[in-house]
């Protein structure tokens, strides 16, 4: 996030677009209803699925799947034919506005209407309530993101909000919200195939000599490594021959299931450090037991940026261990010691190499936490980006044009098919789904579907269906319900016994290699 | 803002307009005895605890809902005072049955403390000549009918901060209850993170134990990015619950459902415990060494044979900071490969 959660409260718009915040982020949306009941806020919701926060809302858009991009530009198109946009902010602080803006040109209502669906009139009520608002807010998830145009989605977030002079101010700013409770963490930290920690590219020569100074290595390959839907691929075609892997469980969360199998079946070792043995750790080599969050100390980054601690708790069960004690004997096994292996030790390691974070330690963070970039150890952290300047001097626009989705509904397809998370479980399942407790709200996999296409199929709610997509079938209970769209069909993948992955496709977005869960079409019948 | 003064027991004291007059009496270091008021929470005004006499005026007021105003002299502690707070209490204790022994929350228990702080000695239970019914909340939180004091901040709490309303109150006076409505409750736990009293406990965890023979470890939650700050109770090496302060974190000691109920799989009895190796196709148990033996020569083998871009690596985003510079590290430094990624596009 550019912005602070809390700044909400400081907005006059909230724009949600793809984030069913209610739902995943729900301490987020405490904010956004404190802001909208009690600093009346206003609410724009840009969603297929009439979620939560659309009971919320002053205006829904309720556009078709993958169709983002037109939308933003028809969005554009009128705020820069009502002359709505920030020009001063603009003149000073941006550059690429007659690109952008010759490029939105043909985006008008009548052709994006054509796209997304949305009315004309709604296009411009949406258009006018966010460009007047001063300051608006963008709030964004994996609606955004999972697409095969998931970076273009993301520019085309941050365009609208330049366009209206809406970064590095309090209470407006693009605000991805953050899915995992560290994955802005392990981003920072480099685990990218194509950086270092603190985003120092791997390109870079002067990166590369910096790190293979400290870490007293040669040096290191000039080029990025492979994504992570690239290594199970390179599984299958015998380019990768092993993989490690620590606290993840691909073969439930990555797309088109067999796919993955059949690239872990390619290789000649496997290796899963895990808490439970997983639908991964399952066909591993070797499993070696790891400590979950309440077993060991640390740090962990949230969708502020803000760097908070982890304390131990409890002792680990059984023999399991720290994972940074397995990575260090591993690595001393191979003739490489690890100089720092406990946690805090690593941190300081951590804030010599990556600036961002020089001025984070331990001692400032045990009564709360600070957001980077954080250079030294007086400064205060940045709650929010890009105040007075951009982080790389101009801000730039992109004209982004259109693309449809890989994978569009045709005759023996028809349903469009998403994929998300629901409210009682998280991700695969694997911590949610062990116990009692979430299981009573939420104890097997529901598929969503509208009312009208069910009587079209003779589908009563409750009844299990078949899904099936080019790459295989499932079984799953349905439930009928308004939220979905017509024509759409809705499944979280928290389930191994009904993997939502067993449908996806694997088609990437071609910058940031995340695949188009929102969209994969399927066909649908009562099962037999 | 403009400023306002006013007298509290004798101290002057300056406040922004609009500051009520327990907050007012806070920041001149006046504790006034409160039971229905909640910090995350607007007035609710059902207790009549922090009742304060202002000069002038014939009848006291609620200090944690009446506005501060200049040259207003206030009283928060007379003998008239503590006589009405006392009849107040009692008023409510009078139906509480005194079955602390086995109530999840004494020894936390605003009740008990404001029972002592204010010196209550003989209080005659009068068992309800209704009963009122015993029934679950949810499936996650239970509702003990004759523990509640009918303070009104569950309902507050559902309605105001998450915007639900599924808690309401029915019935009147005596009969009074609260009810859930289970299709509009989300199991958050918001109404047990502001209930004062034992009315509402967590009806999850197996174990219990008494709140000060429990640890609590201050950290943050697993799940997603929020970043939710929250203590696991810990007895006897085991995470028996959650609990979360209102002044620690962005999310004001409010929880998901995930976040307070979320954490049996950390004791969860399928917990992986020793190393394992494939043998015949098979799992085994094995030793750390031979685990550790097998995965570096193995790694050291390809690496030698087949080049160091052979491997690749999948860091996670469940793990921390420290284990994440780790893990590329040794991708990058040991390996010799950037092939190192993580779930972030998923």
């Amino acid at each position: 996030m550019t912005n602070p959660i809390s700044n909400v409260l400081k907005s006059e718009v909230i724009l949600a677009i793809g984030t069913n915040t209610t739902d995943n982020h729900p301490i987020i949306a405490n904010y956004m209803m404190e802001a909208i009941h009690q600093h009346g806020v206003e609410l724009l919701v840009a969603d297929p699925r009439r979620i939560e926060l659309v009971d919320y809302a002053t205006l829904w858009l309720r556009h078709n799947p993958g169709s983002d991009v037109a939308l933003i530009n028809g969005l554009m198109h009128i705020i820069i034919k009502e002359n709505l946009q920030d020009q001063a902010y603009i003149d000073e602080r941006m550059e690429g506005f007659e690109e952008l803006k010759s490029c939105v040109e043909k985006y008008t209502p009548e052709y994006v209407s054509s796209i997304t669906g949305i009315s004309e009139e709604d296009l411009h009520a949406a258009a006018r309530l966010y460009a007047k608002a001063d300051p608006a807010a963008i709030l964004y998830t994996m609606g955004i993101t999972q697409h095969i145009t998931g970076t273009d989605n993301v520019k085309s977030c941050a365009n609208l909000a330049m366009l209206c002079g809406n970064v590095g101010k309090e209470g407006g700013g693009v605000n991805p919200l953050r899915g995992q409770n560290n994955v802005q963490g392990a981003c920072d930290m480099g685990g990218l195939p194509n950086v270092f920690p603190g985003y120092q590219a791997v390109t870079v020569d002067e990166a590369r000599k910096k790190f293979a100074d400290a870490w007293q290595v040669e040096g290191f390959p000039s080029t990025p490594g492979l994504t992570v839907t690239e290594m199970f691929s390179g599984g299958e075609t015998g380019q990768v021959k092993a993989i490690y892997v620590m606290g993840e469980n691909p073969v439930l969360s990555d797309p088109d299931k067999h796919h993955i199998e059949k690239g872990i079946e390619g290789l000649e070792f496997f290796v899963v450090q895990d808490i439970f043995l997983t639908e991964t750790a399952k066909l591993a080599d070797v499993v070696l037991p790891a400590t979950c969050f309440a077993e060991k100390n640390g740090t962990v980054v949230n969708t502020e940026r803000k760097v908070q601690r982890v304390r131990k708790a409890v002792e680990p069960p059984g023999e399991a261990r720290e994972d940074t004690w397995i990575i260090s004997e591993i690595s001393r096994r191979m003739g490489y010691t690890m100089p720092a292996t406990t946690p805090e030790k690593i941190m300081e390691e951590i804030r010599l190499l990556t600036p961002s974070y020089k001025g984070i330690t331990y001692k400032r963070i045990e009564k709360g936490g600070i957001s980077w970039p954080c250079p030294d150890e007086d400064h205060p952290g940045t709650p929010v980006l890009h105040v007075g300047k951009f982080a790389r001097g101009k801000g730039l626009f992109f004209a982004i044009d259109y693309i449809p989705p890989a994978e569009p509904v045709d005759d023996e397809y028809p349903f469009l098919l998403s994929t998300g998370r629901n409210y009682p479980h998280f991700h695969t399942g694997t911590m949610t789904r062990r116990g009692t407790g979430l299981n009573r709200l939420c104890p097997e996999p529901v598929a969503e579907i509208n009312p009208d296409d069910a009587e079209k199929l003779n589908i009563s709610d409750g009844e299990y269906i078949d899904i099936t997509s080019r790459r295989g079938s499932i079984k799953v209970k349905v439930r009928l319900t308004e939220r979905s769209k017509l024509g759409m069909v809705f499944m979280p993948f928290h389930f191994h016994e009904a993997s939502a992955n067993i449908l996806t496709h694997s088609i990437v977005d071609p910058v940031a290699k995340i695949p188009e869960f929102k969209v994969s079409a399927v066909k649908i019948k009562k099962a037999a | 803002m403009s400023m306002v003064r006013l007298t509290i027991d004798g101290s002057e004291v300056e406040v922004p307009e609009g500051t009520t007059i327990l907050k007012a009496a806070e920041k001149a270091g006046i504790r006034i005895p409160t039971l229905c008021y909640h910090k995350r929470l607007p007035p609710i005004e059902s207790c009549n605890m922090c009742i304060v006499e202002i000069e002038g005026e014939k009848e006291p007021v609620n200090s944690c809902a009446a506005p501060v105003s200049n040259g207003l002299v206030v009283t928060t502690d007379s003998k008239a005072l503590h006589e009405q707070r006392t009849a107040n209490l009692k008023k409510i204790l009078k139906h509480h049955p005194l079955d602390c022994p086995i109530c999840d929350r004494a020894g936390e228990c605003e009740l008990q403390d404001i029972v002592y702080e204010l010196g209550i000695e003989d209080v005659p239970y009068e068992p309800r000549k209704v009963k009122r019914d015993d029934t679950y909340s949810t499936s996650l939180i239970r509702y003990w009918a004759d523990r509640c004091i009918m303070c009104g901040r569950c309902v507050t709490a559902c309605r105001d901060i998450k915007q639900i309303g599924a808690i309401e109150i029915q019935g009147e006076e005596e009969n009074a209850r609260i009810v859930v409505d289970p299709d509009k409750c989300k199991s958050c736990g918001e109404c047990l993170m502001v209930c004062p009293t034992g009315a509402l406990t967590e009806n999850l965890s197996r174990y219990k134990g008494r709140p000060w023979l429990v640890k609590r470890v201050q950290t943050t939650c697993t799940y997603c990015g929020c970043g939710c700050q929250f203590e696991l109770n810990v007895l006897d090496n085991r995470v028996i619950g959650v609990t979360t302060d209102v002044d620690t974190g962005v999310n004001q000691g409010s929880l998901c459902v995930k976040g307070r109920f979320g954490y049996e799989f950390i004791g969860d009895e399928s917990r992986l415990k020793k190393p394992l190796i494939k043998e015949n196709g098979a799992l085994r148990e094995a030793s750390w060494e031979e685990a550790l033996d097998t995965v570096a020569e193995k790694f050291k083998a390809i690496r030698d044979q087949h080049g160091p871009d052979n491997i690749a690596g999948l860091t996670s985003a469940k793990c921390t900071n420290e284990e994440n510079f780790l893990f590329q590290k040794f991708m990058r430094a040991v390996i010799g490969t950037n092939n190192v990624d993580h779930c972030a596009r998923l």
